[in-house]
């Protein structure tokens, strides 16, 4: 090899570098593609409602889907490895029902205490779905399926062996406080929410075992040839999934007061919805904290503008499944535009 | 050349997979320091002894010493952590990931608080690949790399291991000249610093470009280590396909009538370029090649797996379409596939199912399944082919791969095929199965079927082709006659070499 | 596809079995078990998951997954009503609903075939936009006033016995996905298909269009089952059959279907239908409530998975431990 070619190369080099990084920020260009559809959204509806535009609405926002986006971290873990939980409305059904009884059976207990026993709760029963699929070898989708039906069934079972509901006048007031308190004027809920993002967020990013998350789902073989254990990472994020949503319990009981056997029924496909329009890949190996809260943010702002432009309730369901399935398509084609661009930089270089 | 401790030796290594030894007794030495060149045709056993020395395979006989000391190469991640880096054919890298993190995953470099220290990351990553001079930068996405790139990250994720050896199984197949050069540079480099280097490769200006050392395998044996300039390119291919051609495969003569399928200046981009042929009833027409030549993609297209991007197609006199594999079996072509596995047999199925899979509609009364003709059918073409089961019934993957190979022929020859494309039809199955198959080739050649036989067995085009075309990237490098075809000649212009 | 498998002989005796077990527990339990009226009582309230779990048994088996069946079912249902109470005839409206099944069907279709995108993303977007539009069309109102003659075909008898009409339908329509899936040229490629897709491409089937159809097929039942459904309740609203689609796919995995595609028979999903329904029955005469009954379900989910997982890793380790007493011997 010549002395020229190499000095030929250094120009081009370092502008693939720099390419290179722009490309490397094709996640980057979904949450990117994200905010846009967020701010034009925002712009369009607060032009005709200036009522919209205010720090009250953007709380109730943020409110309105704090818990969903806690479970959808929880739920965002699972996919990144290949798998995926179906039972998280079940768990957060669950927890927050036994929570709420529990505060109501024992007021004068501390409330950290409860706020445990919700986690607790929560950890076991997604640590149940890990042996299950991880040990017992059972396909997430069929594990998920069952326990969704035996968590939910349990919740009947506690109900009908206890009482048939809380309301917000049998718990004491701090429990409730949980969700109406706020800390330096943002409502607490939205703090849990933005730092448990924060933290798994920082987890996913710096950590090695959670960089090996998204190592398992990318590639399952190539992460056995170099000796990842799959099982653990997947144990581990169907526990981690099953505690966020047992915390989600904790703070469903909390932020509705009045809860029964059928609490957070259909949570699940709530929370698949806004984490893959927040760009998390069904398939594994991709997406982020950021993304899927800011899918969760992109839902819950659509179902308040439709609330605020007065149009019908009956058309909330629709327009989010219309919206899944916008990001699915669109993700499709980013994907497919990305590898013929990539081929083109190649040809050309 | 210093005579230092050898850091590999192997001793007696046996492996066989089913009925077939793929390894046999085989001694072998590598040292730091030098570049060692494993050299012999495809099935001579030299993915098997790189998968071993990977950790993935473990020898049924035979013993294995890394740095003077006996070790049982268990696992992977046991041969990384002996200082052996392997770079497989086919890159096993994570398309989600950027190259940084494909390099470092499972020990990505951590700060003093024990976070991912991604600055050090891109940055040891970048510097390592400007000391091998690979034109990529550490934040690219694996996804967009093209397998030549992929190649070269697989390499820097080996040498970031820090390995004292390095195994490249077949690296040059799918770079371009400049990116071999490179690899080459690299690979200098490596033995600078007293790294010993296993290169796998049948390509033998390379061999004799980089490596000091040459071991040829044959069927699964040692036949020979020397020193590459004590030998010669005649001498090597002699070593690599020298064996009697035995009766084993009895050819009878069939009568070779008009030309039925021909093809003109067929290319498709990245594949094959220009390639044009005749076939005529009756006629083996033997297409031979290494790995990566072009055949199987010629296969493809033929059969409509594949677009040509140029050329034409004309079958009995008629230029075609070929859109699908329905298109092309409409025409009279049926195409048996390289790999039966993933593309040959829908192993949960019975023989009876598989053979009747493409003409259900025969086998079919009203649109129901009439289980009386499939079963004459399938029984026909099993006793007809000698397939040895337990009954039609049987499910395809309690067979030998001999009688798989069978069962995949019957299928398509009930089809009734004018133009039967063979891919690989012999690959691992054994001696005995093997010449049955090529009865059974040769019959239906008599019959008056038109045969394509794409095969990286030397002999065996040899013996049963009655023309031999060698594709060399993607080209047609020679056209042979059966009476002038050798294997020296055509082993010449597989490798691309020129020649008489 | 006979016996694909000899294991999956032994999973339809094991459900014929369970299904035994489940007939003599409820005769045992209750004398009520046995008797007409509580067969009517049994399988009526299922015809609807029995009639989707059909086109959903092939879905599963060419290896995708149609999670919107339900919701098509509760479009359909509105559609009906929407058409029905406008005054138009009713023959009309039973045949725009099915339309609509149709339409749902093959937008799922395409979006899987033609756009290749991934099928259990795209049902359950599908599952939130045809249950939506649902909402769009009949808001939270309710359409009621159905004629007696085809409210008589939800919830009647075939006269002179206890056998519902939905029955008779999901027992002809069985009967025609059993032959089809098991005896037609078009259920081998099925079984090809969910077994490895590339071969069956190289023998000249058409994957694509084949998928297409079935998920037309699935569509067209589900808004059938919705008629059916409307006619049953008396009623066409729009949360109709909310969440059924867990149970249909439940029933066509318990009855033995891989969720990976590629093996199982129509004859399980049957009997995992009236094993399911059997054992719902035997609660609710046993005064549980449905809501825990689906407990008991999602255990025998988990369970028929489960079980013979543990049982190969069972017999793996035995063979194992065989070989290894073997070879030591040698050395």
């Amino acid at each position: 090899m010549t002395t020229t070619s190499r000095e030929v190369e250094q120009a081009p080099k370092r502008a693939q570098a720099s390419q290179a990084r722009l490309l490397s920020r094709v996640s980057r260009v979904r949450e990117l593609g994200l905010l846009i559809v967020l701010l034009l959204l925002i712009l369009v509806v607060g032009i005709q409602v200036p009522r919209f535009l205010s720090i009250d609405n953007f709380e109730q926002i943020l409110l309105s889907i704090a818990i969903l986006a806690i479970v959808g971290v929880g739920e965002t873990l699972v996919l990144l490895t290949r798998q995926v939980d179906l039972s998280v409305g079940s768990i957060v059904g669950l927890t927050a029902f036994v929570t709420a009884y529990f505060f109501k059976e024992l007021p004068g207990i501390n409330l950290v205490v409860g706020i445990l026993l919700g986690c607790g709760l929560g950890l076991a029963l997604g640590m149940v779905n890990g042996l299950l699929i991880s040990l017992g070898r059972v396909p997430a989708i069929v594990a998920t399926l069952g326990t969704l039906y035996v968590y939910r069934g349990l919740v009947f079972v506690f109900a009908s062996n206890t009482t048939l509901q809380v309301n917000a006048s049998d718990v004491p007031a701090s429990y409730l406080a949980l969700a109406t308190t706020q800390i330096l004027g943002i409502p607490t809920l939205i703090i849990i929410a933005l730092v448990i993002a924060v933290i798994v967020g920082y987890f996913l990013r710096a950590s090695r075992t959670g960089r090996q998350l998204y190592a398992v789902g990318s590639n399952p073989e190539a992460a056995a040839i170099i000796g990842l254990r799959a099982n653990r990472l997947t144990f581990g994020a169907f526990a981690a999934s099953g505690l966020l949503c047992g915390l989600a319990g904790v703070l469903w009981g909390a932020r509705f007061a009045t809860v029964d056997a059928t609490a957070a029924t259909g949570l699940e496909l709530q929370v698949i919805a806004a984490v893959v329009v927040g760009g998390v890949n069904i398939f594994g190996g991709s997406g982020t904290i950021l993304g899927a809260c800011l899918g969760a943010i992109v839902l819950g702002t659509l179902q308040n503008a439709l609330n605020i432009l007065n149009v019908s309730q009956f058309w909330l369901q629709a327009i989010d499944g219309a919206a899944i399935i916008a990001a699915v398509i669109l993700d499709a084609f980013i994907t497919r535009w990305l590898q013929r661009s990539l081929l083109v930089r190649r040809k050309r270089a | 050349m210093q005579r230092a401790e050898p850091i590999i030796e192997l001793s007696g290594i046996a492996k066989h997979f089913g009925s077939v030894q793929a390894l046999q007794g085989i001694d072998f030495r590598l040292f730091p320091g030098e570049v060692h060149a494993l050299a012999g045709e495809n099935g001579a056993g030299k993915s098997t002894l790189v998968k071993i020395l990977a950790g993935i395979y473990r020898p049924d006989a035979g013993m294995v010493k890394v740095g003077g000391e006996v070790v049982e190469l268990r696992s992977p991640t046991q041969a990384q952590a002996l200082g052996i880096a392997v770079v497989h054919q086919e890159p096993m890298l994570f398309p989600d990931l950027d190259v940084a993190e494909n390099v470092f995953m499972g020990r990505h470099p951590r700060d003093r608080f024990g976070r991912v220290d991604w600055k050090r990351m891109y940055r040891e990553v970048d510097q390592l690949l400007t000391s091998l001079d690979v034109p990529l930068s550490s934040h690219t996405p694996v996804q967009g790399l093209s397998v030549a790139e992929q190649q070269l990250v697989e390499i820097a994720k080996a040498l970031s291991l820090d390995a004292r050896v390095l195994v490249l199984d077949e690296p040059t197949a799918a770079l371009s000249a400049h990116e071999v050069d490179e690899l080459f540079a690299i690979v200098r480099q490596l033995r600078e610093r007293g790294v010993a280097i296993l290169f796998v490769s049948h390509r033998l200006e390379e061999i004799f470009e980089i490596a000091d050392r040459l071991t040829i395998f044959r069927d699964g044996t040692h036949i020979i280590t020397a020193p590459v300039g004590e030998m010669t390119t005649e001498a090597i291919i002699r070593h690599m396909v020298g064996r009697e051609l035995s009766n084993l495969f009895p050819k009878s003569e069939a009568r070779i009538g008009d030309v039925v399928l021909e093809v003109r200046h067929l290319s498709r981009p990245g594949s094959f370029t220009d390639v044009s042929f005749q076939l005529r009833q009756g006629e083996i027409l033997g297409f031979a090649g290494l790995v990566g030549a072009g055949r199987t993609e010629v296969a493809r297209v033929l059969f409509g797996l594949d677009r040509a991007e140029s050329g034409e197609i004309w079958l009995k006199g008629k230029q075609v379409r070929i859109r699908s594999p329905r298109d092309a079996m409409r025409s009279g072509l049926a195409y048996v596939p390289e790999d039966r596995h993933q593309h040959g047999l829908v192993m949960d199925f019975s023989i009876a199912a598989n053979v009747t899979l493409p003409i259900l509609k025969q086998v079919s009364r009203l649109g129901l399944i009439d289980p009386r003709l499939e079963r004459k059918i399938a029984g026909d073409y099993s006793s007809q082919l000698h397939v040895r089961s337990s009954g039609i019934e049987q499910l395809v993957n309690a067979l030998s791969g001999g009688n798989q190979q069978k069962v995949v022929l019957s299928k398509w020859l009930a089809t009734n095929p004018s133009v039967l494309i063979l891919d690989e039809p012999t690959r691992g199955i054994d001696v005995g199965a093997k010449a049955e198959v090529h009865r059974i080739i040769s019959d239906l050649a008599v019959e008056g079927l038109a045969i394509i036989l794409i095969s990286s067995e030397l002999p065996e085009v040899l013996a049963m082709a009655d023309r031999v075309i060698v594709l060399h990237e993607g080209r047609v490098s020679g056209t042979f006659a059966r009476s002038e075809a050798t294997q020296e000649r055509v082993m010449f212009a597989a490798t691309g070499q020129e020649r008489g | 596809m006979k016996r694909v498998r000899s294991l999956l002989f032994s999973w339809e005796a094991l459900l014929v079995i369970l299904l035994a077990t489940c007939c003599v527990l409820g005769s045992v339990l209750s004398p009520y078990f046995l008797t007409g009226f509580n067969f009517y009582a049994l399988t009526s309230n299922i015809m609807e998951i029995a009639i989707m779990a059909l086109p959903m048994t092939l879905i599963i088996i060419v290896g995708e997954i149609d999670l919107s069946v339900a919701s098509v079912l509760g479009l359909a249902s509105v559609v009906l009503g929407l058409i029905w109470q406008t005054g138009h005839p009713l023959w009309l409206a039973i045949g725009v609903a099915l339309l609509v099944g149709v339409l749902a069907g093959a937008l799922n279709g395409m979006l899987v075939t033609r756009l290749g995108l991934p099928s259990l993303v795209v049902t359950i977007g599908s599952l939130a936009l045809f249950r939506g539009l649902a909402y769009v069309v009949l808001g939270d109102q309710a359409v009621s006033n159905f004629p007696a003659a085809f409210t008589n075909l939800g919830f009647g008898t075939i006269p002179g016995s206890e056998i519902p009409w939905s029955g008779l339908i999901f027992a002809i329509l069985a009967l025609i996905f059993a032959v089809v899936l098991h005896f037609s040229s078009l259920g081998r490629q099925f079984y090809a298909m969910g077994n490895n897709k590339e071969a069956a491409r190289f023998t000249g089937i058409n994957v694509q269009r084949t998928k297409l159809i079935l998920f037309i097929v699935s569509g067209l039942l589900a808004a059938l089952a919705g008629i059916i459904f409307t006619a049953r309740v008396s009623s066409a609203r729009p949360d109709n059959a909310l969440g059924f689609e867990l149970d249909v796919v439940t029933v066509v995995l318990l009855g033995g279907i891989n969720i990976f595609g590629g093996s199982g028979s129509l004859l399980g999903v049957v009997l995992a239908i009236f094993i399911v329904a059997a054992i719902q029955n035997i609660l609710s005469l046993l005064n549980i409530s449905g809501d825990i009954q689906s407990l008991a379900i999602g255990l025998l989910l988990i369970l028929s998975v489960l079980g013979p997982n543990i049982a190969r890793r069972i017999q793996v380790a035995i063979a194992r431990r065989r070989l290894a007493a073997g070879s030591s011997r040698q050395v």
